[in-house]
């Protein structure tokens, strides 16, 4: 492999991991905050997806299809927390994982029923549908360059904001003393819907992002949920900065491994390396409670 | 009779076979094996505490090792089936050693990591027909007496089975050990400083739970006639995992209750319509907001007999 | 105590009652067992739409016949299939089952349906093992065996003279058997073969690879999602003016052409059928598909189109006795009906021997996308593994 392809697979590699970063936070801050395992950000992320496509189809617009739809699934996710998510909150993971993936059913077939079995279609907006030569003999397709770039942007503001706000104080002190911060006056209610609105938010900006690139269809968010949830478990849950650093990691290992490895045992990659991973750090890379 | 339930349960699947509809004998054969899964599940996660998103390894296994056994014309049960049992113990032993070192959440994806290993490889066996799996010709036989293809002869036989694995898995969470490994799940610290090696302990039951669900598989395969990747699909853990939850942890009938409910829902709800999801998954939701401790605990009388009481 | 074991019997009789058999008489209930729930069900859909248009064209009826379509779902999974199969057979007392669209649930039912003497007319998968050695008297397959199409577009690339070719597909059965089945009529050099993970949804990495490798032309198999992931990943990554791509109907099939946008236009692919093949028979069927569910149908929708239009040739030859299984047998046999791809007949294995087609991507005139014939491939083409079926 020469030096451009080397350089353009970990463009590759790093633009994958920049995706599943989107998806993991969310996850990682309701998995970290609240204590909840939810399998249905997947279900989140494909909302996202179709959301989106419906309103560029409606405003014929890409940007206001995305600057639409991020409020429209942080609000399907503040529904969802409040009927169902909120009484799980004291409960035993296990039943956490078996409400939520209620939910994915429900959700892949209420998608099905509203927008029919067929995958949906989504544009690209017209001036990002071309390649742009980053230097003689590399070419490298801009929207894909504009993915790096939001998800790099979403990271940093992500991390201004647990670090440099007051949401972010609370978002943190939730979750080390869930009483202390009932104490200081704050609805602790109200900020766990908004923690969860955040996490959905997210994921369906993840689904929204991808719909350009891929097939927007039921189930969509399945395979995507479970590498969201390797991403966490290696970068230790409840650490924004874990999650992004695993999600690279994650993003190089598989394009590298498809890349180098044969088929059979490129599948295995990822899990080799969680498995890996997990063995020599039992608690992820970056542990957020000690 | 102080438990007269699972009288009453075993007792009923007795008549399943006497409607004469093969249909719902094979229904119940198939419900009965889902069982034997569940509970085998149930003794990690129930009794010993160990959340595992990857059991359906150990039913691949299993159900891979009669497949690959008949490929080599090995189809006698005596031998098939303790080597189903054998082969998932086998490789339940590095997995349950490897994945221990982790606990929680970490633990739950690590064994799913292991059982994506073990898929994608069963996935890649082309000797098994690969992605799409194999028939097997007939179910194996004892001592040369092919009397198990008879669908009612092999209900029989899964009944029995579940009858076994029901009293066995009984007497062993009975047994000091049973009280051992319930008193790591409360609190490890405390059973280390007793003395019991906490880790030791585990690995036993997870390979005990392992080789269950091994027989499990093996049963499948027979009954079926059919192995493929499907068994080993992280789907499929997740579906045991439901029938576990939903029919009442760290009980032994739950599973079972667990398993017939879910699978016979499925079976009644999407004869009726193709979008049965829709009505499935809010139902699960409903039973874990309103029913706490699974369907188990809106039986009379069964709240104090969970493993847990506290 | 009581009530425990009254709620299992409430709940045992409820099932049971829903099993009584009923069975009219004169009439023929058909199963339709296809994956129809979950991802993976866009084709089940599909061919239960065309094959319910194709009982309306027989008059409501088959073969005379009033019909009942029992629909049930695989959910994608073997085991399942064997289920459903089993609850048509025993229970719903089925004279036909038909549908199945993926190859792993066919290996599973085909035995356990036509042991029973029951006809299965599949309306989708058509594996190699069924078409050769364990080829069955009362299976007939009215779409193709699954490496037909692929060798259509080998024989197309070799005529056409293309040298150095690449390969891509997905890494599972049907992937294998395609680039197979490709090489069958593909003699000229092979890059690379290229196997990606089942469900892949991003192909960047794999593209990087292929557009180092500078063939002069790729052939890939990448069906439903897959697909259209990989053709729009192609396309923006600036290859389909560079490298030209050719596929098969599956790839690139009316199902999936929307989703995938202009990233199709103008890409070639190989089937034994097309919406603008010209006879009478496929003009009525594309049009009625059209007005009745408003859009245009797929090869997929042609197969269970077909599927109908065959039973009710073969229920009406033997004069609506279903329990002379021998003459209806021979009646299936022939094949006496219009095809929408014209003309039609099985083989010794109950495999069609039929005309394969190019097609390219176009807008129609409402800028609808849809396939166009270009050229044809093959004609009166038999599947590869007829010989090895015992079957006169």
């Amino acid at each position: 492999m020469d030096a451009t392809l080397l350089l353009m697979q970990g463009l590759n590699g790093l633009q994958l991991g920049v995706m599943l970063f989107l998806m993991a936070a969310g996850l990682t801050l309701v998995f970290g905050v609240m204590n909840l395992i939810n399998l249905s950000h997947g279900s989140l992320y494909m909302m996202g997806a179709y959301l989106a496509a419906s309103l560029q189809q409606q405003t014929g617009s890409f940007l206001w299809a995305i600057l639409l739809a991020v409020p429209a699934t942080l609000a399907v996710g503040m529904v969802v927390e409040v009927v169902t998510l909120r009484k799980l909150y004291d409960r035993d993971h296990l039943d956490q994982v078996l409400a939520t993936y209620g939910l994915i059913l429900f959700f892949n077939e209420l998608v099905r029923m509203v927008w029919g079995p067929q995958a949906r279609f989504m544009a690209l907006p017209e001036a990002l549908s071309h390649s742009v030569v980053l230097f003689p003999g590399m070419r490298y397709p801009a929207y894909r360059l504009v993915i790096i770039g939001v998800g790099l942007g979403v990271g940093g503001l992500l991390f201004w904001l647990i670090h440099h706000t007051r949401l972010g104080m609370l978002i943190r002190a939730g979750a080390s003393n869930r009483e202390m911060v009932n104490a200081l006056g704050v609805n602790i209610k109200v900020l766990y819907t908004v923690v969860f609105g955040l996490g959905a938010a997210l994921a369906g900006l993840a689904g929204m992002m991808a719909g350009p690139i891929l097939s927007i269809e039921v189930g969509m968010g399945e395979p995507v949920l479970i590498l969201a949830f390797i991403v966490v478990v290696i970068g230790g849950i409840g650490s924004i900065k874990g999650a992004f650093v695993a999600a690279v990691l994650v993003g190089l290992v598989d394009t590298f491994g498809r890349v180098l490895l044969p088929a059979g045992v490129s599948s295995m990659s990822i899990c080799i390396l969680m498995a890996g991973m997990l063995c020599w750090r039992p608690k992820g890379l970056f542990p957020a409670h000690g | 009779m102080k438990r007269p339930l699972p009288i009453l349960l075993f007792g009923l699947l007795l008549l399943v076979p006497l409607c004469g509809e093969v249909f719902y004998t094979r229904l119940f054969s198939r419900i009965m094996i889902h069982a034997i899964f569940a509970i085998s599940l149930d003794l990690m996660l129930g009794y010993g505490g160990m959340v595992s998103f990857g059991h359906a390894a150990f039913f691949g296994a299993g159900a891979y090792t009669v497949g690959i056994l008949s490929l080599h014309g090995v189809s006698s049960a005596l031998i098939v089936w303790p080597a189903a049992v054998g082969v998932a113990a086998l490789l339940a032993l590095p997995i349950g050693a490897l994945s221990l070192r982790t606990s929680g959440a970490y633990f739950i994806m690590i064994t799913l990591a292991f059982a994506q290993i073990v898929y994608y490889f069963a996935f890649g066996l082309e000797s098994c027909g690969g992605s799409d799996g194999m028939r097997l010709a007939t179910r194996n036989t004892v001592g040369g007496w092919a009397g198990l293809a008879g669908h009612t002869v092999y209900y029989h036989v899964v009944w029995g089975c579940l009858l076994a694995v029901f009293l066995g898995c009984r007497r062993l969470v009975g047994s000091r050990f049973g009280f051992v490994i319930g008193g790591i799940r409360q609190n490890e610290a405390r059973m280390g400083s007793l003395g019991y090696a906490p880790f030791g302990y585990k690995l036993t039951c997870f390979v005990i739970a392992a080789s269950i669900a091994g027989l499990a598989g093996a049963l499948i395969a027979n009954e079926a006639l059919y192995v493929s990747p499907s068994f080993l699909h992280w789907t499929q853990s997740g579906h045991v995992l439901v029938m576990v939850i939903l029919g009442g942890m760290g009980t032994l009938l739950g599973p079972i209750l667990g398993a017939m409910a879910l699978l016979l829902t499925e079976e009644v709800l999407s004869s009726f319509t193709e979008h049965w999801m829709i009505v499935l998954g809010p139902s699960l939701i409903v039973v874990v907001l309103y029913a706490r401790r699974g369907l188990i605990s809106l039986l009379p009388g069964r709240r104090e007999a969970r493993a847990d009481a506290s | 105590m009581k009530r425990t074991g009254l709620g299992i019997l409430a709940v045992a009789a409820w099932v049971l009652s829903s099993g009584l058999p009923c069975h009219a008489a004169d009439a023929i209930k058909i199963g339709y067992i296809a994956t129809m729930s979950g991802p993976g069900a866009s084709l089940g859909t599909d061919i239960l739409d065309g094959f319910k248009l194709g009982i309306k064209h027989c008059g409501d009826k088959l073969g005379g016949l009033p019909v009942e379509v029992i629909v049930g779902d695989d959910q994608l999974k073997p085991e399942i299939g064997v289920q459903v199969a089993t609850r048509m057979l025993e229970k719903d007392k089925v004279d036909m089952v038909t549908g199945i669209v993926f190859s792993n649930v066919m290996m599973a039912v085909a035995k356990p349906i036509t042991d029973q003497g029951v006809f299965l007319i599949s309306a989708n998968a058509g594996p190699s093992p069924l078409a050769g050695a364990q080829c069955l008297p009362n299976l007939f397959t009215v779409s193709w065996q699954n490496d037909q199409t692929h060798e259509a577009m080998g024989k197309y690339l070799q005529d056409k003279g293309v040298k150095r070719l690449y390969l891509m597909a997905p890494d599972y059965q049907a992937g294998k058997d395609a680039m197979a089945g490709f090489k069958h009529s593909f003699k000229g050099e092979i890059v690379a073969e290229v196997f990606t993970k089942i469900n892949q949804p991003d192909y960047a990495a794999e593209l990087a690879q292929l557009r180092a490798a500078k063939p002069d032309a790729v052939f890939c198999f990448y069906p439903g999602g897959m697909g259209i992931n990989f053709i729009k990943q192609y396309a923006q990554a600036g290859l389909k003016e560079e490298i030209p791509l050719y596929t098969t109907a599956f790839t690139l099939d009316q199902s999936v052409l929307q989703a995938m946008g202009d990233a199709a236009l103008g890409l070639m692919n190989a089937s034994f059928w097309s919406p603008d093949l010209d006879n009478p028979v496929n003009k009525k069927f594309v049009a009625d598909f059209k007005a009745a569910y408003g859009r245009l149908p797929s090869l997929f929708a042609a197969q269970g189109y077909d599927a109908a239009l065959l039973i009710d040739s073969g229920v009406r030859a033997v004069g609506g006795n279903l329990n002379e299984k021998d003459k209806l047998r021979d009646a299936f046999k022939k094949a006496d009906f219009q095809s929408v791809r014209g003309k039609f007949k099985f083989n010794n294995n109950h495999f069609p021997i039929q005309d394969f087609y190019i097609r390219q991507v176009v807008k129609n005139e409402e800028g609808v996308l849809t396939n166009k014939i270009v050229a044809k491939a093959f004609t009166d083409h038999a599947d590869a593994y007829c010989d090895q079926c015992p079957m006169k």
